[in-house]
């Protein structure tokens, strides 16, 4: 690519012509992800414009370009952002190969796997899952069971996963599996596997909200390359954390001011809603003072956290290092959009309840299903208590808990 | 932690030292047991006065530094650290700001310059009753001759016992609970009719209730525009109740640095009692709540230095997350400390009455609560 010696206005300049050749027009303004759904995998300006984007790199605009990312600097990186809101366009490459794994790859992978999988990635040409829970193995991860025994020239998996995302669609899967039984943290190896390789079976897991976005994973006899290690032997471990990192950032939804539970799908403001829902009294304010009382906390709660958000962005970029407060994002954000989900089932009462059919609008379906898929949120990323585990140890100093056994 | 101007992050620094040497809760402790009238040490505000604190948000014209609300705040939020009780609040930021938003240049010129100074407490005088409501005000001023006459009661004036001057809400048409015919008086302490008496409260600071009898005052004494003085007051009130979370600030930040420490240190079952989930949780809890609040002090200051228009939102915002923030991290300060908590000999107590203070002083956290709804219409 061309070298534009740290020449924003250069490069805003290529950004914007790059973009006005390439940019689908039909696309403009489309939502994204859902969008792709709807339009399917073959629509042919999508394909398009995700194979421009792939070829360029710019999907993952800061990764190097000799892996095929777009080899941009931060600043650069914000300025193809910008063209991007101008031109209405949106990026086409994501997943969970460019928001936890590519990066830890980057970080942990020898040159040959960089080579190998990073390409693919930024050309959205491979899908991954994350092959780490295990029904025996939540909140305590470490104690996971599914082995990998050495057989000379490949492992030999044998285990199950579960809550593994997009698990029937995936082509790859980066996995925690066990390597010496007589250690815990540091028996565990990171290891990707064939999605298609023999002795791989999914079945989808269908949730109280009723669809099935994670999956059993059930490893029977699964034969994986040597060179399928990522990092050392029994090294498994730091790399995992490493990237529970990426995925919790990934998951507070704090870095762009959204504020929190603007992933549950309902839109609709929770004081406009009270006001169609509950009404008004003589003076236009919300009926309910109770309630009126529970919304007015809730926003306050919301603007709180946007603020803490934008402080700690503040607080990163000037010189006094990582933010503490960012510590709290994950409990924050989580809990504001579970209360959101909460109080807007309250204020719709029954209407707010219909599981399908035309006597509700789609917005109150939305909200039946958003409310029970939100409960998930506090769970997975690391469940809220062991955020506050976190928290406790390694912000407050606080010794390591007491066990029982 | 605000990203701070050089002269912002030296004033903090001294404020720091000089809390911590000067004025740590020992002092105040002292103050209290010693039955101080006046609920805070004349030589201690001297010497704040003495270091320009009293002079951070008066022009320069006036004998101030002009540094802005948030630079005061940051002094605000290392005095309630140490519990320091000043006149501070009341009289170089709420009183003061009422002068300088609403004052002629006269008015300016007579007060401004003794406050910045620290010769003159002044302070508001505002509520009339055990709930703040700047709407509900009740006490008379009738047109007599060239000037007005002053009668009625107001309670829990903050450094009432020692003002030399009062910002006085008065009601020149309408009834209690209009918005319109509220007007702003400046009112000698030693006005004729002026009487005062000090009232005793948990968190032994200076407050007063105030009675005014038939007092007389000139046409000069009017703050502001009469009758539209409510407009005057919220603004006055938005940053008193900004400065007074920054001090809350300090106060619950020490709070649990304090039994923070003590999880550490307090053996019990052969181990710290920090090592007990129960209690990292709740630490955590306070820790997260903390930081939520920090940033909306710290947003609700900047507003008011920047004129932004959303400023009564983010006041009220702060004055309700922070007051929840210190109701929370004052009971647990108790309850975690266990018996030690409940002795007058250990400062959780002295936390736990100042916070409850706080709370109610300017708008407690319901009727913040309340004030962000209506202010987003609702």
């Amino acid at each position: 690519m061309a070298d534009f010696g740290g020449d924003l206005d250069a490069f805003r300049a290529e950004a914007r012509t790059w973009l006005e050749a390439n940019f689908p027009p039909s696309l403009k303004g489309k939502s994204g992800f859902g969008y792709i759904e709807d339009a399917g995998p073959d629509d042919a300006d999508v394909k398009a414009w995700t194979k421009a984007m792939g070829d360029k790199g710019w999907g993952v605009p800061t990764w190097p370009a000799q892996y095929g990312g777009g080899g941009l600097n931060r600043e650069q990186a914000r300025v193809l952002q910008q063209e991007m809101q101008r031109a209405g366009a949106w990026n086409p490459i994501g997943g969970m190969g460019t928001m936890m794994f590519g990066p830890t790859l980057l970080e942990y992978g020898n040159e040959a796997q960089k080579q190998q999988h990073i390409r693919a990635i930024a050309r959205q040409e491979v899908r991954w899952c994350q092959g780490f829970s295990e029904p025996g193995a939540g909140s305590d991860l470490a104690s996971l069971q599914c082995k990998a025994e050495d057989k000379g020239d490949h492992y030999l998996v044998n285990g199950s996963k579960i809550w593994t995302s997009g698990g029937q669609w995936a082509d790859m899967c980066f996995c925690l599996v066990r390597t010496d039984t007589t250690k815990k943290h540091e028996g565990i190896s990171f290891l990707l596997i064939d999605m298609h390789a023999p002795g791989v079976e999914v079945r989808p897991i269908k949730l109280i909200a009723g669809a099935s976005p994670f999956c059993e994973t059930f490893f029977t006899d699964v034969k994986v390359p040597k060179e399928n290690l990522v990092g050392p032997l029994n090294g498994g471990w730091t790399i995992a954390k490493r990237l529970l990192q990426h995925e919790r950032s990934g998951l507070s939804g704090g870095g762009g001011g959204g504020g929190g539970g603007g992933m549950f799908g309902v839109s609709g403001s929770a004081p406009n809603l009270a006001k169609t829902y509950v009404g008004v009294d003589e003076t236009g304010r919300i009926a309910d003072a109770d309630l009126r009382s529970r919304i007015a906390a809730h926003d306050m709660d919301r603007r709180a956290f946007q603020l803490t958000a934008m402080r700690t962005i503040v607080e990163s970029r000037s010189n006094q290092g990582p933010s503490a407060a960012t510590s709290i994002m994950k409990n924050a954000g989580t809990k504001i959009g579970q209360d959101q989900a909460e109080l807007t089932l309250e204020i719709m009462g029954h209407q707010g309840l219909g599981w399908e059919g035309e006597d509700f609008t789609s917005e109150e379906l939305q909200a039946v299903r958003g409310w029970l898929g939100g409960k998930a949120t506090t769970i997975f990323g690391g469940s809220q208590e062991i955020q506050n585990n976190i928290i406790s140890k390694r912000i407050l100093g606080l010794p390591d808990p007491v066990t029982s056994n | 932690m605000a990203v701070l101007t050089e002269e912002q992050s030296m004033l903090r620094d001294a404020a720091r030292t000089w809390t911590q040497e000067k004025s740590p809760v020992t002092a105040f402790r002292k103050m209290r047991d010693s039955g101080a009238p006046l609920g805070y040490d004349p030589a201690a505000f001297a010497e704040m006065a003495e270091m320009g604190w009293t002079g951070v948000i008066i022009p320069e014209e006036y004998g101030g530094s002009d540094f802005g609300y948030l630079s005061l705040g940051l002094i605000l939020e290392e005095t309630g650290r140490t519990l320091t009780a000043s006149p501070l609040l009341s009289s170089a930021l709420a009183a003061a700001s009422a002068i300088i938003l609403g004052g002629s240049d006269a008015q300016k010129s007579a007060y401004l310059p003794k406050i910045a100074s620290g010769e003159l407490v002044a302070t508001l005088a505002i509520d009339e009753g055990p709930h703040h409501n700047p709407e509900k005000v009740a006490l008379e001023a009738r047109k007599s001759g060239s000037g007005y006459t002053l009668h009625g009661h107001k309670t829990f004036v903050l450094e009432g016992m020692a003002a030399g001057l009062y910002v006085v809400s008065a009601r020149t048409s309408g009834k209690p609970g209009d918005k319109e015919g509220i007007t702003l008086f400046l009112v000698d302490a030693d006005a004729k009719g002026v009487s005062r008496k000090a009232l005793k409260l948990a968190d032994s600071r200076g407050a007063a209730n105030v009675s005014f009898d038939n007092v007389e005052v000139g046409a000069d004494a009017v703050l502001g525009e009469a009758d539209k003085g409510l407009d005057l007051l919220e603004k006055v009130l938005d940053r008193a109740r900004a400065g007074l979370a920054a001090e809350m600030l300090g106060a619950a930040s020490q709070a649990f640095d304090v039994t923070l420490d003590y999880l550490k240190t307090r053996v019990q079952f052969g181990q710290v009692i920090g090592a007990f989930q129960a209690l990292q949780h709740r630490a955590a809890k306070m820790f997260t709540d903390l930081e939520l609040a920090r940033s909306c002090v710290e947003a609700a200051l900047t507003a008011i230095d920047n004129g932004a228009p959303d400023t009564a939102e983010l006041v009220s915002l702060a004055k309700a997350k922070m007051g929840d923030t210190l109701h929370l991290v004052s009971n647990e300060m108790v309850q975690m400390h266990g018996g030690i908590g409940m002795t007058d000999a250990h400062d959780a107590g002295l936390y736990l009455k100042r916070a409850r203070a706080a709370e109610a002083s300017y708008g407690g956290q319901s009727y913040h609560r309340d004030r962000y709804a209506r202010l987003n219409g609702y």
